[in-house]
Protein backbone atom coordinates (compact mmCIF):
# COMPACT_ATOMS: atom_id res chain seq x y z
CA UNK A 1 0.00 0.00 0.00
CA UNK A 2 2.31 2.14 0.87
CA UNK A 3 4.85 1.53 -1.48
CA UNK A 4 2.04 1.93 -4.42
CA UNK A 5 1.11 5.31 -3.10
CA UNK A 6 4.83 6.05 -3.17
CA UNK A 7 4.85 5.11 -7.04
CA UNK A 8 2.02 6.98 -7.77
CA UNK A 9 3.11 9.93 -5.89
CA UNK A 10 6.69 10.04 -8.13
CA UNK A 11 4.87 9.04 -11.37
CA UNK A 12 2.33 12.05 -10.84
CA UNK A 13 5.24 14.48 -9.89
CA UNK A 14 7.34 13.98 -12.59
CA UNK A 15 4.27 13.94 -15.26
CA UNK A 16 3.26 16.95 -13.93
CA UNK A 17 6.95 18.36 -13.98
CA UNK A 18 7.43 17.04 -17.62
CA UNK A 19 4.36 18.85 -18.54
CA UNK A 20 5.67 21.95 -16.76
CA UNK A 21 8.88 21.99 -18.94
CA UNK A 22 7.78 20.69 -22.06
CA UNK A 23 6.47 23.93 -24.17
CA UNK A 24 9.73 25.73 -22.60
CA UNK A 25 11.79 22.98 -24.46
CA UNK A 26 9.93 23.15 -27.15
CA UNK A 27 10.86 26.46 -27.49
CA UNK A 28 13.71 26.27 -26.79
CA UNK A 29 14.44 23.98 -29.55
CA UNK A 30 12.37 26.01 -31.91
CA UNK A 31 14.08 28.69 -31.60
CA UNK A 32 17.19 27.46 -33.45
CA UNK A 33 15.47 26.46 -35.94
CA UNK A 34 14.91 28.34 -39.64
CA UNK A 35 11.97 28.05 -42.38
CA UNK A 36 13.29 24.76 -43.40
CA UNK A 37 13.22 22.93 -40.14
CA UNK A 38 9.90 23.95 -38.97
CA UNK A 39 8.16 23.66 -42.27
CA UNK A 40 9.29 20.12 -43.73
CA UNK A 41 8.58 18.11 -40.61
CA UNK A 42 8.74 18.14 -37.10
CA UNK A 43 12.18 17.94 -35.50
CA UNK A 44 13.18 18.19 -32.23
CA UNK A 45 16.76 17.97 -31.73
CA UNK A 46 19.23 19.99 -32.98
CA UNK A 47 22.08 18.80 -34.75
CA UNK A 48 20.25 15.41 -34.88
CA UNK A 49 17.19 16.64 -36.36
CA UNK A 50 18.10 19.62 -37.69
CA UNK A 51 20.94 22.23 -38.22
CA UNK A 52 20.74 24.96 -35.88
CA UNK A 53 21.19 28.58 -36.54
CA UNK A 54 21.45 31.60 -34.89
CA UNK A 55 19.03 33.89 -36.70
CA UNK A 56 15.87 33.51 -34.61
CA UNK A 57 18.32 35.40 -32.00
CA UNK A 58 19.84 37.91 -33.92
CA UNK A 59 16.89 39.11 -35.35
CA UNK A 60 15.82 40.62 -31.77
CA UNK A 61 18.39 42.99 -31.22
CA UNK A 62 17.83 43.97 -34.88
CA UNK A 63 16.26 47.13 -35.64
CA UNK A 64 13.31 47.25 -37.64
CA UNK A 65 14.37 48.52 -40.49
CA UNK A 66 16.90 46.24 -41.53
CA UNK A 67 14.03 43.18 -40.71
CA UNK A 68 14.16 42.74 -37.58
CA UNK A 69 11.63 42.46 -34.63
CA UNK A 70 13.66 44.59 -32.42
CA UNK A 71 11.75 44.01 -28.81
CA UNK A 72 14.66 46.09 -26.87
CA UNK A 73 12.35 49.04 -26.70
CA UNK A 74 9.22 47.87 -25.48
CA UNK A 75 11.14 45.60 -22.92
CA UNK A 76 12.51 48.78 -21.04
CA UNK A 77 8.57 49.89 -21.52
CA UNK A 78 7.39 46.75 -19.54
CA UNK A 79 9.99 47.55 -16.54
CA UNK A 80 9.14 50.78 -16.46
CA UNK A 81 5.01 50.27 -16.77
CA UNK A 82 5.12 47.28 -14.73
CA UNK A 83 7.57 48.80 -11.89
CA UNK A 84 6.05 52.23 -11.47
CA UNK A 85 2.92 51.04 -11.18
CA UNK A 86 4.00 48.41 -8.84
CA UNK A 87 5.52 50.57 -6.90
CA UNK A 88 2.45 53.13 -6.36
CA UNK A 89 0.31 50.01 -5.62
CA UNK A 90 2.39 49.10 -2.94
CA UNK A 91 2.78 52.40 -1.22
CA UNK A 92 -1.05 53.23 -1.11
CA UNK A 93 -2.61 49.99 -0.78
CA UNK A 94 -0.46 49.47 2.41
CA UNK A 95 -1.23 52.07 3.59
CA UNK A 96 -4.73 51.19 3.06
CA UNK A 97 -3.70 47.99 4.55
CA UNK A 98 -2.77 48.96 7.26
CA UNK A 99 -5.67 51.15 8.11
CA UNK A 100 -8.08 48.57 7.20
CA UNK A 101 -6.28 46.49 9.58
CA UNK A 102 -5.59 48.45 12.66
CA UNK A 103 -8.66 51.21 12.59
CA UNK A 104 -12.49 50.81 12.37
CA UNK A 105 -14.41 52.30 9.92
CA UNK A 106 -18.22 52.87 10.44
CA UNK A 107 -20.05 54.60 7.62
CA UNK A 108 -23.65 53.69 7.17
CA UNK A 109 -23.74 50.20 6.44
CA UNK A 110 -20.11 49.97 5.33
CA UNK A 111 -17.83 48.47 7.80
CA UNK A 112 -13.88 47.49 7.08
CA UNK A 113 -14.46 44.47 5.13
CA UNK A 114 -16.70 46.17 3.19
CA UNK A 115 -14.28 48.42 2.14
CA UNK A 116 -11.67 45.47 1.30
CA UNK A 117 -13.88 43.74 -0.56
CA UNK A 118 -14.14 47.01 -2.47
CA UNK A 119 -10.70 46.79 -3.30
CA UNK A 120 -10.26 43.85 -4.07
CA UNK A 121 -13.95 43.42 -5.84
CA UNK A 122 -11.73 45.51 -8.59
CA UNK A 123 -10.09 42.02 -10.05
CA UNK A 124 -13.62 40.92 -10.88
CA UNK A 125 -14.28 43.32 -14.07
CA UNK A 126 -12.47 41.96 -17.06
CA UNK A 127 -10.38 44.07 -18.61
CA UNK A 128 -12.73 44.37 -21.40
CA UNK A 129 -15.01 45.96 -19.58
CA UNK A 130 -12.98 48.74 -18.53
CA UNK A 131 -11.05 48.74 -21.63
CA UNK A 132 -13.51 51.03 -24.04
CA UNK A 133 -13.93 53.87 -21.18
CA UNK A 134 -10.25 53.93 -20.79
CA UNK A 135 -9.39 54.26 -23.83
CA UNK A 136 -12.10 57.50 -24.46
CA UNK A 137 -11.03 58.56 -20.42
CA UNK A 138 -7.17 58.82 -21.62
CA UNK A 139 -8.03 60.33 -24.91
CA UNK A 140 -9.66 62.73 -23.38
CA UNK A 141 -6.92 63.96 -21.04
CA UNK A 142 -4.17 63.26 -23.76
CA UNK A 143 -2.55 60.09 -22.21
CA UNK A 144 -3.60 57.42 -25.09
CA UNK A 145 -0.29 56.03 -25.86
CA UNK A 146 2.05 56.81 -23.54
CA UNK A 147 3.48 55.44 -20.64
CA UNK A 148 1.95 57.60 -18.07
CA UNK A 149 -1.60 55.92 -19.14
CA UNK A 150 -0.61 52.94 -18.96
CA UNK A 151 0.47 53.27 -15.99
CA UNK A 152 -2.40 54.69 -13.91
CA UNK A 153 -4.49 51.76 -15.71
CA UNK A 154 -2.41 49.07 -13.81
CA UNK A 155 -2.48 50.80 -10.42
CA UNK A 156 -6.51 49.74 -10.85
CA UNK A 157 -4.84 45.95 -11.11
CA UNK A 158 -2.62 46.02 -8.93
CA UNK A 159 -3.73 48.25 -6.02
CA UNK A 160 -6.30 45.42 -5.17
CA UNK A 161 -3.35 42.82 -4.91
CA UNK A 162 -1.42 44.66 -2.28
CA UNK A 163 -4.37 45.62 -0.23
CA UNK A 164 -5.24 41.72 -0.45
CA UNK A 165 -2.26 40.80 0.69
CA UNK A 166 -1.26 43.14 3.37
CA UNK A 167 -4.52 43.08 5.04
CA UNK A 168 -4.16 39.79 5.52
CA UNK A 169 -0.48 40.13 6.83
CA UNK A 170 -0.72 43.24 8.94
CA UNK A 171 -3.48 41.31 10.50
CA UNK A 172 -1.31 38.74 11.87
CA UNK A 173 1.54 41.56 12.90
CA UNK A 174 0.75 41.84 16.71
CA UNK A 175 -1.53 45.28 18.05
CA UNK A 176 1.39 45.59 20.92
CA UNK A 177 3.83 46.47 18.29
CA UNK A 178 2.22 49.25 17.74
CA UNK A 179 0.87 50.05 21.27
CA UNK A 180 4.47 49.79 22.69
CA UNK A 181 5.32 52.24 19.86
CA UNK A 182 2.80 54.89 20.82
CA UNK A 183 3.40 54.60 24.58
CA UNK A 184 6.88 54.80 24.23
CA UNK A 185 6.00 58.95 22.28
CA UNK A 186 6.08 57.84 18.55
CA UNK A 187 2.90 59.28 16.61
CA UNK A 188 0.92 57.12 14.99
CA UNK A 189 2.75 57.84 11.79
CA UNK A 190 6.15 57.30 13.09
CA UNK A 191 4.89 54.09 14.56
CA UNK A 192 3.80 53.10 11.58
CA UNK A 193 7.09 53.77 9.61
CA UNK A 194 9.44 53.13 12.46
CA UNK A 195 7.97 49.54 14.22
CA UNK A 196 5.31 48.15 11.67
CA UNK A 197 7.06 48.50 8.05
CA UNK A 198 10.20 46.78 9.43
CA UNK A 199 8.24 43.92 10.58
CA UNK A 200 6.14 43.87 7.17
CA UNK A 201 9.36 43.32 5.28
CA UNK A 202 8.35 39.81 4.02
CA UNK A 203 4.73 40.58 3.35
CA UNK A 204 5.74 43.77 1.31
CA UNK A 205 8.24 41.75 -0.81
CA UNK A 206 5.58 38.98 -1.38
CA UNK A 207 2.96 41.63 -2.20
CA UNK A 208 5.80 43.65 -4.74
CA UNK A 209 6.45 40.45 -6.31
CA UNK A 210 2.34 39.28 -7.09
CA UNK A 211 2.17 43.29 -8.76
CA UNK A 212 5.27 42.41 -10.45
CA UNK A 213 3.78 39.30 -12.13
CA UNK A 214 0.07 40.56 -12.58
CA UNK A 215 1.53 43.47 -13.70
CA UNK A 216 4.41 41.85 -16.55
CA UNK A 217 1.84 39.43 -17.29
CA UNK A 218 -1.08 41.98 -18.99
CA UNK A 219 -1.54 41.98 -22.38
CA UNK A 220 -5.05 43.11 -23.09
CA UNK A 221 -4.70 47.10 -21.60
CA UNK A 222 -1.85 47.47 -23.53
CA UNK A 223 -3.16 45.79 -26.52
CA UNK A 224 -6.13 48.16 -26.33
CA UNK A 225 -4.31 51.53 -24.77
CA UNK A 226 -1.21 51.86 -27.13
CA UNK A 227 -0.21 51.71 -30.71
CA UNK A 228 2.80 53.08 -32.29
CA UNK A 229 4.57 55.54 -29.98
CA UNK A 230 4.78 52.94 -27.00
CA UNK A 231 4.45 49.06 -27.13
CA UNK A 232 5.10 46.23 -24.35
CA UNK A 233 6.67 42.82 -24.53
CA UNK A 234 3.30 41.19 -24.73
CA UNK A 235 1.56 43.05 -27.35
CA UNK A 236 5.27 42.76 -29.55
CA UNK A 237 5.72 39.03 -29.28
CA UNK A 238 1.83 38.29 -30.23
CA UNK A 239 2.14 40.62 -33.26
CA UNK A 240 4.77 38.33 -34.77
CA UNK A 241 1.93 35.59 -34.67
CA UNK A 242 -0.06 36.91 -37.78
CA UNK A 243 -0.44 34.47 -41.00
CA UNK A 244 3.39 33.64 -41.82
CA UNK A 245 4.66 32.97 -38.56
CA UNK A 246 8.46 33.00 -37.84
CA UNK A 247 8.55 30.43 -35.34
CA UNK A 248 11.81 30.66 -34.90
CA UNK A 249 11.98 34.06 -33.40
CA UNK A 250 9.03 34.05 -31.82
CA UNK A 251 9.94 31.16 -29.58
CA UNK A 252 13.20 33.22 -28.82
CA UNK A 253 11.32 36.34 -28.03
CA UNK A 254 8.90 34.59 -26.32
CA UNK A 255 11.73 33.00 -23.96
CA UNK A 256 13.37 36.12 -23.39
CA UNK A 257 10.09 37.46 -22.55
CA UNK A 258 9.07 35.18 -19.71
CA UNK A 259 12.95 34.49 -18.32
CA UNK A 260 13.29 37.44 -16.15
CA UNK A 261 9.76 36.33 -13.92
CA UNK A 262 11.18 33.14 -13.52
CA UNK A 263 13.51 34.57 -11.30
CA UNK A 264 10.78 35.38 -9.01
CA UNK A 265 9.60 31.70 -8.97
CA UNK A 266 13.03 31.54 -6.93
CA UNK A 267 12.27 34.12 -4.64
CA UNK A 268 8.66 32.89 -3.88
CA UNK A 269 9.72 29.24 -3.36
CA UNK A 270 12.60 30.74 -0.95
CA UNK A 271 9.89 32.60 1.18
CA UNK A 272 7.96 29.46 1.18
CA UNK A 273 10.45 27.31 2.65
CA UNK A 274 11.03 30.18 5.17
CA UNK A 275 7.41 29.99 5.82
CA UNK A 276 7.19 33.61 5.35
CA UNK A 277 4.47 33.24 2.97
CA UNK A 278 2.22 31.21 4.67
CA UNK A 279 0.89 34.61 6.75
CA UNK A 280 1.05 36.88 3.91
CA UNK A 281 -1.48 34.75 1.57
CA UNK A 282 -3.93 33.60 3.65
CA UNK B 1 -5.66 56.32 18.72
CA UNK B 2 -6.66 59.87 17.48
CA UNK B 3 -9.65 59.52 15.15
CA UNK B 4 -8.25 61.68 12.02
CA UNK B 5 -5.24 59.37 11.53
CA UNK B 6 -7.40 56.51 10.59
CA UNK B 7 -8.48 58.64 7.36
CA UNK B 8 -4.69 60.00 6.46
CA UNK B 9 -3.62 56.00 6.20
CA UNK B 10 -6.96 54.97 3.76
CA UNK B 11 -8.25 57.72 1.73
CA UNK B 12 -4.91 58.03 -0.64
CA UNK B 13 -5.49 54.35 -2.07
CA UNK B 14 -9.01 54.57 -2.00
CA UNK B 15 -9.59 58.09 -3.72
CA UNK B 16 -6.70 57.29 -6.26
CA UNK B 17 -8.75 53.91 -6.96
CA UNK B 18 -12.16 55.76 -6.79
CA UNK B 19 -10.58 58.40 -9.00
CA UNK B 20 -9.42 56.11 -11.82
CA UNK B 21 -12.91 53.81 -11.77
CA UNK B 22 -15.45 56.50 -11.35
CA UNK B 23 -15.14 58.00 -14.90
CA UNK B 24 -14.98 54.62 -16.40
CA UNK B 25 -17.89 52.66 -14.47
CA UNK B 26 -20.15 55.98 -14.88
CA UNK B 27 -19.34 56.17 -18.65
CA UNK B 28 -20.41 52.48 -19.48
CA UNK B 29 -23.44 52.86 -17.52
CA UNK B 30 -24.21 55.68 -19.60
CA UNK B 31 -22.95 54.20 -22.58
CA UNK B 32 -25.08 51.43 -22.03
CA UNK B 33 -28.08 53.67 -22.70
CA UNK B 34 -26.85 55.13 -25.95
CA UNK B 35 -27.24 53.26 -29.62
CA UNK B 36 -23.23 54.48 -29.94
CA UNK B 37 -22.30 52.33 -33.17
CA UNK B 38 -20.28 52.90 -35.91
CA UNK B 39 -22.94 55.11 -37.90
CA UNK B 40 -24.31 57.14 -34.78
CA UNK B 41 -20.82 57.42 -33.10
CA UNK B 42 -22.88 59.93 -30.11
CA UNK B 43 -23.79 59.58 -26.93
CA UNK B 44 -27.30 59.89 -27.68
CA UNK B 45 -30.63 58.58 -25.33
CA UNK B 46 -32.52 55.17 -26.36
CA UNK B 47 -33.47 54.11 -23.05
CA UNK B 48 -33.53 50.24 -22.33
CA UNK B 49 -33.23 49.42 -25.68
CA UNK B 50 -30.21 47.78 -25.74
CA UNK B 51 -31.02 45.68 -22.15
CA UNK B 52 -34.27 44.72 -24.01
CA UNK B 53 -32.03 43.56 -26.87
CA UNK B 54 -29.99 41.46 -24.81
CA UNK B 55 -32.55 39.97 -22.65
CA UNK B 56 -34.96 38.89 -25.66
CA UNK B 57 -32.88 38.98 -28.57
CA UNK B 58 -29.20 37.82 -27.77
CA UNK B 59 -28.50 34.13 -27.58
CA UNK B 60 -24.94 34.39 -28.35
CA UNK B 61 -24.58 36.18 -25.25
CA UNK B 62 -26.01 33.84 -22.88
CA UNK B 63 -24.46 31.08 -24.84
CA UNK B 64 -21.17 32.66 -24.05
CA UNK B 65 -21.24 33.17 -20.70
CA UNK B 66 -22.55 29.51 -20.11
CA UNK B 67 -19.34 28.54 -21.88
CA UNK B 68 -17.60 30.65 -19.77
CA UNK B 69 -19.15 29.55 -16.63
CA UNK B 70 -18.36 25.80 -17.86
CA UNK B 71 -14.56 26.72 -18.93
CA UNK B 72 -13.81 28.41 -15.91
CA UNK B 73 -15.75 26.57 -13.01
CA UNK B 74 -13.28 23.25 -15.24
CA UNK B 75 -10.38 24.27 -14.78
CA UNK B 76 -10.76 25.71 -11.58
CA UNK B 77 -11.69 22.36 -10.06
CA UNK B 78 -9.04 20.55 -11.81
CA UNK B 79 -6.77 23.27 -10.87
CA UNK B 80 -7.77 22.84 -7.02
CA UNK B 81 -7.53 19.03 -7.43
CA UNK B 82 -4.09 18.90 -9.05
CA UNK B 83 -2.90 22.18 -7.06
CA UNK B 84 -3.84 20.29 -3.82
CA UNK B 85 -2.02 17.09 -4.89
CA UNK B 86 1.03 18.81 -6.14
CA UNK B 87 0.86 20.83 -2.46
CA UNK B 88 0.48 17.41 -0.44
CA UNK B 89 3.23 15.89 -2.16
CA UNK B 90 5.94 18.49 -1.14
CA UNK B 91 4.54 19.83 1.76
CA UNK B 92 6.67 17.10 3.89
CA UNK B 93 9.55 16.19 3.07
CA UNK B 94 10.96 14.46 -0.13
CA UNK B 95 13.76 14.27 -2.41
CA UNK B 96 14.49 17.61 -4.53
CA UNK B 97 11.66 19.49 -2.38
CA UNK B 98 12.72 23.15 -3.36
CA UNK B 99 13.75 22.02 -6.83
CA UNK B 100 10.07 20.59 -7.58
CA UNK B 101 8.20 23.55 -5.79
CA UNK B 102 9.49 26.01 -7.94
CA UNK B 103 9.33 23.94 -10.80
CA UNK B 104 5.77 23.62 -10.11
CA UNK B 105 5.90 27.88 -9.53
CA UNK B 106 7.08 28.46 -12.87
CA UNK B 107 3.97 28.68 -15.36
CA UNK B 108 2.15 31.62 -12.92
CA UNK B 109 5.35 33.86 -13.80
CA UNK B 110 4.93 33.64 -17.47
CA UNK B 111 2.96 36.06 -19.53
CA UNK B 112 -0.23 34.02 -20.32
CA UNK B 113 -0.76 35.34 -24.00
CA UNK B 114 3.23 34.83 -25.34
CA UNK B 115 3.31 31.13 -23.56
CA UNK B 116 0.19 30.46 -25.63
CA UNK B 117 1.24 31.67 -28.36
CA UNK B 118 4.30 28.70 -27.78
CA UNK B 119 0.92 26.58 -27.32
CA UNK B 120 -0.49 27.68 -30.60
CA UNK B 121 2.51 26.07 -32.26
CA UNK B 122 2.67 22.91 -29.66
CA UNK B 123 -0.50 22.18 -30.81
CA UNK B 124 -0.09 23.23 -34.39
CA UNK B 125 -2.13 20.01 -36.23
CA UNK B 126 0.77 19.04 -39.36
CA UNK B 127 3.39 20.92 -37.53
CA UNK B 128 2.94 20.59 -33.67
CA UNK B 129 5.27 17.96 -31.58
CA UNK B 130 2.07 16.76 -30.04
CA UNK B 131 0.40 15.27 -33.22
CA UNK B 132 3.68 14.13 -34.07
CA UNK B 133 4.73 12.15 -31.21
CA UNK B 134 0.95 10.60 -30.75
CA UNK B 135 1.38 10.03 -34.27
CA UNK B 136 4.29 7.74 -33.49
CA UNK B 137 2.12 5.95 -31.11
CA UNK B 138 -0.22 5.29 -34.01
CA UNK B 139 -2.76 7.55 -32.92
CA UNK B 140 -4.59 9.62 -35.67
CA UNK B 141 -3.76 13.59 -35.61
CA UNK B 142 -6.67 15.27 -33.40
CA UNK B 143 -7.90 18.28 -34.60
CA UNK B 144 -6.54 20.34 -31.14
CA UNK B 145 -7.90 23.53 -32.57
CA UNK B 146 -10.35 23.27 -35.00
CA UNK B 147 -12.81 20.86 -33.32
CA UNK B 148 -15.40 22.59 -31.83
CA UNK B 149 -15.20 20.16 -29.02
CA UNK B 150 -11.67 19.54 -28.78
CA UNK B 151 -11.11 22.79 -28.89
CA UNK B 152 -12.49 23.95 -25.09
CA UNK B 153 -10.22 21.02 -24.06
CA UNK B 154 -6.88 22.68 -25.26
CA UNK B 155 -8.22 26.04 -23.65
CA UNK B 156 -8.82 23.92 -20.47
CA UNK B 157 -5.13 21.90 -20.62
CA UNK B 158 -3.89 25.55 -21.13
CA UNK B 159 -5.65 27.05 -18.66
CA UNK B 160 -4.53 24.03 -15.87
CA UNK B 161 -0.76 24.29 -16.93
CA UNK B 162 -0.88 28.57 -16.70
CA UNK B 163 -2.70 28.78 -13.07
CA UNK B 164 -2.49 25.77 -11.40
CA UNK B 165 0.97 27.08 -9.84
CA UNK B 166 -1.46 29.72 -8.48
CA UNK B 167 -3.30 27.33 -6.76
CA UNK B 168 0.09 25.58 -5.39
CA UNK B 169 1.01 28.46 -4.22
CA UNK B 170 -1.68 29.53 -2.09
CA UNK B 171 -2.69 25.77 -1.05
CA UNK B 172 1.00 25.15 -0.09
CA UNK B 173 1.56 28.43 2.07
CA UNK B 174 -1.96 27.18 3.63
CA UNK B 175 -0.31 23.69 4.63
CA UNK B 176 2.65 25.31 5.75
CA UNK B 177 0.87 27.61 7.98
CA UNK B 178 -1.20 24.38 10.02
CA UNK B 179 -0.84 24.34 13.21
CA UNK B 180 1.07 20.93 14.21
CA UNK B 181 -0.76 19.86 17.21
CA UNK B 182 -4.00 18.03 15.68
CA UNK B 183 -1.57 15.21 13.74
CA UNK B 184 0.47 14.93 16.57
CA UNK B 185 -3.18 13.54 17.91
CA UNK B 186 -3.99 11.85 14.86
CA UNK B 187 -0.56 10.05 14.96
CA UNK B 188 -1.02 8.26 18.50
CA UNK B 189 -4.75 7.48 17.80
CA UNK B 190 -2.44 5.63 14.60
CA UNK B 191 -4.90 7.01 12.33
CA UNK B 192 -3.88 5.90 8.19
CA UNK B 193 -2.83 8.44 5.87
CA UNK B 194 -6.53 8.82 4.42
CA UNK B 195 -8.27 9.39 7.25
CA UNK B 196 -5.92 11.82 8.38
CA UNK B 197 -6.30 13.78 5.47
CA UNK B 198 -10.29 13.52 5.64
CA UNK B 199 -10.73 14.27 9.20
CA UNK B 200 -7.51 16.63 9.96
CA UNK B 201 -5.71 18.24 6.98
CA UNK B 202 -8.85 18.97 5.03
CA UNK B 203 -10.86 20.53 7.79
CA UNK B 204 -8.09 22.54 8.48
CA UNK B 205 -7.81 23.68 5.45
CA UNK B 206 -11.42 24.29 4.28
CA UNK B 207 -11.09 28.36 4.50
CA UNK B 208 -7.69 28.90 2.60
CA UNK B 209 -9.81 26.38 0.24
CA UNK B 210 -12.65 28.53 -0.43
CA UNK B 211 -10.38 31.47 -0.07
CA UNK B 212 -8.37 30.05 -3.23
CA UNK B 213 -11.57 28.53 -5.00
CA UNK B 214 -12.95 32.23 -5.20
CA UNK B 215 -10.02 33.89 -5.80
CA UNK B 216 -8.86 32.04 -9.31
CA UNK B 217 -12.98 31.93 -9.89
CA UNK B 218 -12.79 35.69 -10.06
CA UNK B 219 -9.44 35.18 -12.27
CA UNK B 220 -11.08 32.35 -14.32
CA UNK B 221 -13.71 34.29 -15.47
CA UNK B 222 -11.79 36.89 -16.91
CA UNK B 223 -10.25 34.27 -19.23
CA UNK B 224 -9.45 36.10 -22.43
CA UNK B 225 -5.37 35.94 -23.56
CA UNK B 226 -5.62 32.37 -24.25
CA UNK B 227 -8.85 32.52 -26.16
CA UNK B 228 -7.68 35.35 -28.18
CA UNK B 229 -4.61 33.76 -29.21
CA UNK B 230 -5.41 30.06 -29.46
CA UNK B 231 -8.25 29.83 -31.15
CA UNK B 232 -9.97 33.75 -31.52
CA UNK B 233 -13.24 32.28 -29.90
CA UNK B 234 -13.03 29.88 -33.16
CA UNK B 235 -13.98 27.46 -34.22
CA UNK B 236 -17.06 29.26 -35.28
CA UNK B 237 -17.85 30.05 -31.68
CA UNK B 238 -16.74 26.98 -30.15
CA UNK B 239 -14.11 28.79 -27.34
CA UNK B 240 -15.97 32.24 -27.33
CA UNK B 241 -15.93 33.90 -23.59
CA UNK B 242 -18.26 36.69 -22.84
CA UNK B 243 -15.21 38.68 -22.40
CA UNK B 244 -14.57 37.56 -26.00
CA UNK B 245 -18.05 38.28 -27.12
CA UNK B 246 -17.89 41.72 -25.63
CA UNK B 247 -14.49 42.71 -27.53
CA UNK B 248 -16.13 41.76 -30.50
CA UNK B 249 -19.12 43.68 -30.12
CA UNK B 250 -16.87 46.78 -28.93
CA UNK B 251 -13.92 47.29 -30.84
CA UNK B 252 -14.61 44.66 -33.75
CA UNK B 253 -18.25 45.95 -34.83
CA UNK B 254 -18.10 49.42 -32.93
CA UNK B 255 -21.59 48.72 -31.81
CA UNK B 256 -20.00 50.62 -28.43
CA UNK B 257 -23.43 50.88 -27.08
CA UNK B 258 -24.34 47.47 -26.59
CA UNK B 259 -21.03 46.20 -26.06
CA UNK B 260 -21.15 48.71 -22.41
CA UNK B 261 -24.59 46.96 -22.30
CA UNK B 262 -23.05 43.34 -22.06
CA UNK B 263 -20.56 44.71 -19.60
CA UNK B 264 -22.73 46.41 -17.12
CA UNK B 265 -25.08 43.13 -17.59
CA UNK B 266 -22.12 41.10 -16.95
CA UNK B 267 -20.39 42.92 -14.02
CA UNK B 268 -23.67 42.66 -12.06
CA UNK B 269 -24.27 39.11 -12.93
CA UNK B 270 -20.49 38.28 -11.83
CA UNK B 271 -20.41 39.89 -8.78
CA UNK B 272 -24.13 38.19 -7.57
CA UNK B 273 -23.15 34.64 -8.53
CA UNK B 274 -19.58 35.41 -7.27
CA UNK B 275 -21.38 36.38 -3.92
CA UNK B 276 -23.64 33.30 -4.10
CA UNK B 277 -20.74 30.85 -4.55
CA UNK B 278 -18.80 32.08 -2.08
CA UNK B 279 -21.74 31.86 0.58
CA UNK B 280 -22.52 27.92 -0.64
CA UNK B 281 -18.82 27.11 -0.78
CA UNK B 282 -18.84 28.17 2.96
CA UNK B 283 -21.46 26.11 3.98
CA UNK B 284 -20.65 23.27 2.21
CA UNK B 285 -16.81 22.65 3.43
CA UNK B 286 -16.94 24.36 6.86
CA UNK B 287 -18.76 22.17 9.18
CA UNK B 288 -19.20 23.31 12.57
Amino acid sequence: MTKLYTFLKYFFISFWTVFVVAPFLWAVSTSFKDFQSVNSKVTYIPWLDFEPTLEGWRVLIKSPAKGGVDIVEPYFNSIFVTCTASLISIVLGTLAAYALSRFTFKAGFVRNNDITFFFISQRIMPPIVLSIPFFIFLSTIGLLDSLLGLVVVYIVLLMPIAVWIMVDFFNRVPKELDETALIDGCNPYQAFYKVVLPNSIPGLIVAGMFCIIFGWIDFFFAFILTFTEVQLLPVKVVALNSSITPWWSLSASALVSVAPLIIVAFVVERYLSKGNLSGALK
Amino acid sequence: MNFKHKFVFLFPGLFVLIGILIFPIIFTIRLSLSGWNSYTPEMNFIGITNYIRLFTDDPRFWESFFRLSFLSVTTVILQYIIGFALAMMVWRDIKFKRFFRVIFLIPMMTTPVIMTVIWRTFFHESLGPVNDLLGGLGVKPILWLSDPVIAKFTVIIVEVWQWTPFMFLLLLAGLLSLPKEPFLAAAIDGASPFRKFVYVTFPLMAPISIGAIIIRLIEASKIMDTVFVLTSGGPGTATETSSFYIYIKGLREFQMGYAATLSFTYLVIMIISLTIIAKVLTKLMIKE
